[in-house]
């Protein structure tokens, strides 16, 4: 099973409230737009601090 | 742009602007670079600052200057409102700026002072040597190069990742980062000299919500809530939008936006070798009120004057740089940080009956004096058994 996270750029506001609690230094946000840059450890703590529910840990098969 | 300057700083907000005017002005080659395409643009921010500290900076404006506030009210959840007056009717306490503007005036206070100033230009890392921060490796509107400079001014705000890369931690705990959404709502009820604060963990959790008047009729109407409390169904947006339900239904909504404010501790040290942190990326917002313009702008101004003298005298190593830790510490600014946290940390944990409890035991007195630490002093006074933690407090309660 893999864990990654899933960024919905349809509902982000590109605040970088998730990038000032990622502990890994995983996000960057390049303007506008959102970017997983470097191995996240998907730990989930981004997608609870976003005022807007725009990221998500999903697992797959 | 050049590939060598005095100084570079990172990031186009108050921080990076009042130390890149300051620097320029003691004679120092100053770069300010700044990620976004625009400076001021899209805003982070609920606009409320303090008219001493701003006229500390730069007179007011009308051209940034959305409203005048001459009073203050905190509403608990039972309904009781404790009223801050001003003693002085008629003259404005505080102000609520137009960002976008106020932002960009700076900006441009400190290119006129000789600095460059270049904008959709991203510090993506440091240039280290010998464990020294050298300069930054930049992204300019797609083009990389390579900025050197003696001492580099981490002002990247919230995000705080060129300190993070240097070597310093800037990850905000999650119970410490506000989530925050507002709104600038239109054509809705308010009181259009007051700020408005509403309290409560229903309203609320660990947090306020906010309105703040931009004119007869709109307001920025906005939340934060502690990152804990935050998940799907209960996010900021989501108690934003309920306030917003029950209390202007009305209103239109022009702007939405976003953002996270850190009301963590400061870093623990905000200078390394040829580095120095300054603004929300040093974390130095109030604690309590979440309040970041003024001390960005004080820490800016006191990071260029260190730095500037550090340079002309040819050493840039931390041990120089030190006096600036050391200074904003020390300052009033540093008093009421240290303070502002340990009253934060006490009343997350009250419930909403202890906050109706006392509001109510204060709501009937006029306080003398506008300022937090006037109201904390005198909710001690009134409830010293609920607030005995917070009694040793009292006589930095000035
Ligand atoms: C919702 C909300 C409401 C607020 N309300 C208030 C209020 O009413 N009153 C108040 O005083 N404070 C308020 N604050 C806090 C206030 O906005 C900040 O404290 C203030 O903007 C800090 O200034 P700064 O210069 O340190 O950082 P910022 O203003 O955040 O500026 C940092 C800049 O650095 C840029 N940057 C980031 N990374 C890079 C990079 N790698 N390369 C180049 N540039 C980069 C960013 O794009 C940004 O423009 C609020 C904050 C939020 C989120
Ligand atoms: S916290 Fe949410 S809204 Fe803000 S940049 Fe991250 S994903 Fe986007
Ligand atoms: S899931 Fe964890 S490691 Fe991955 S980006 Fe989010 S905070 Fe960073």
């Amino acid at each position: 099973m893999n864990t990654m996270l899933r960024i919905n750029r349809d509902t982000c506001g590109y605040c970088g409230t998730c990038v000032a609690v990622c502990p890994e230094d995983a996000l960057e946000l390049i303007d506008a737009y959102l970017s997983l840059e470097r191995e996240c450890i998907a730990c989930g703590i981004c997608a609870r601090a976003c005022p807007l529910g725009a990221l998500e840990v999903v697992h797959e098969e | 742009m050049k590939s060598k300057y005095d100084m570079l700083i990172v990031g186009g907000g108050p921080a990076g602007a009042i130390a890149a005017k300051t620097a320029a002005e003691a004679g120092c080659t100053v770069c300010l670079i700044e990620k976004r395409p625009a400076i001021g643009t899209p805003i982070r921010c609920a606009e409320g600052v303090g008219r001493e500290i701003l006229e500390e900076f730069t007179r007011p404006d009308p051209r940034w200057i959305s409203s005048s506030i001459e009073r203050a009210k905190i509403i608990v959840p039972n309904g009781t409102a404790i009223r801050l007056d001003q003693d002085d009717p008629g003259n404005a306490v505080g102000y609520i700026l137009d960002r976008k503007v106020f932002d960009r005036e700076l900006v441009w206070q400190a290119a006129e002072a000789g600095a460059d100033v270049f904008v959709k230009t991203r510090a993506t890392a440091p240039i280290m040597e010998g464990g020294a921060v050298r300069g930054a490796k930049v992204i300019s509107i797609g083009t990389p190069i390579d900025i050197r400079a003696d001492v580099v001014l981490a002002a990247d705000g919230t995000e705080a990742q060129f300190a993070r890369r240097a070597g310093l931690d800037t990850t905000v705990p999650l119970r410490e980062i506000m989530s925050c959404t507002q709104y600038l709502l239109t054509d809705i009820d308010i009181d259009p000299v007051s700020t408005d604060f509403y309290l409560g963990n229903d309203i609320a959790p660990e947090g306020y919500l906010w309105v703040f008047p931009k004119g007869e009729r709109t307001a920025n109407v906005g939340i934060g809530i502690s990152g804990r409390k935050s998940r799907d169904g209960s996010r900021a947006k989501d108690y934003l939008d309920r306030f917003i339900a029950e209390n202007f239904p009305g209103g239109k909504t022009i702007e939405a936006i976003v953002g996270g404010v850190p009301v963590c501790q400061p870093l623990p040290c905000t200078v390394a070798d040829g580095l120095m942190v300054i603004g929300d990326a040093a974390r130095v917002v109030d604690p309590l009120t979440g309040g970041g313009i003024g001390n960005a702008m004080f820490t800016g101004r006191l990071a260029a004057k260190v730095a500037a003298e550090a340079i002309s005298a040819g050493d840039c190593s931390k041990k120089t740089l030190m006096p600036y830790d050391v200074g904003w510490r020390a300052s009033r600014m540093g008093a009421s940080l240290t303070r502002n946290y340990k009253i934060k940390e006490f009343f997350i944990t009250l419930d909403d009956r202890k906050l109706n409890v006392l509001a109510d035991s204060i709501a009937s007195i006029g306080l003398a004096e506008f300022s937090v630490s006037a109201l904390i002093k005198e909710l001690i006074k009134r409830n010293p058994k609920m607030l005995f933690e917070l009694g040793a407090l009292k006589s930095s309660l000035s």
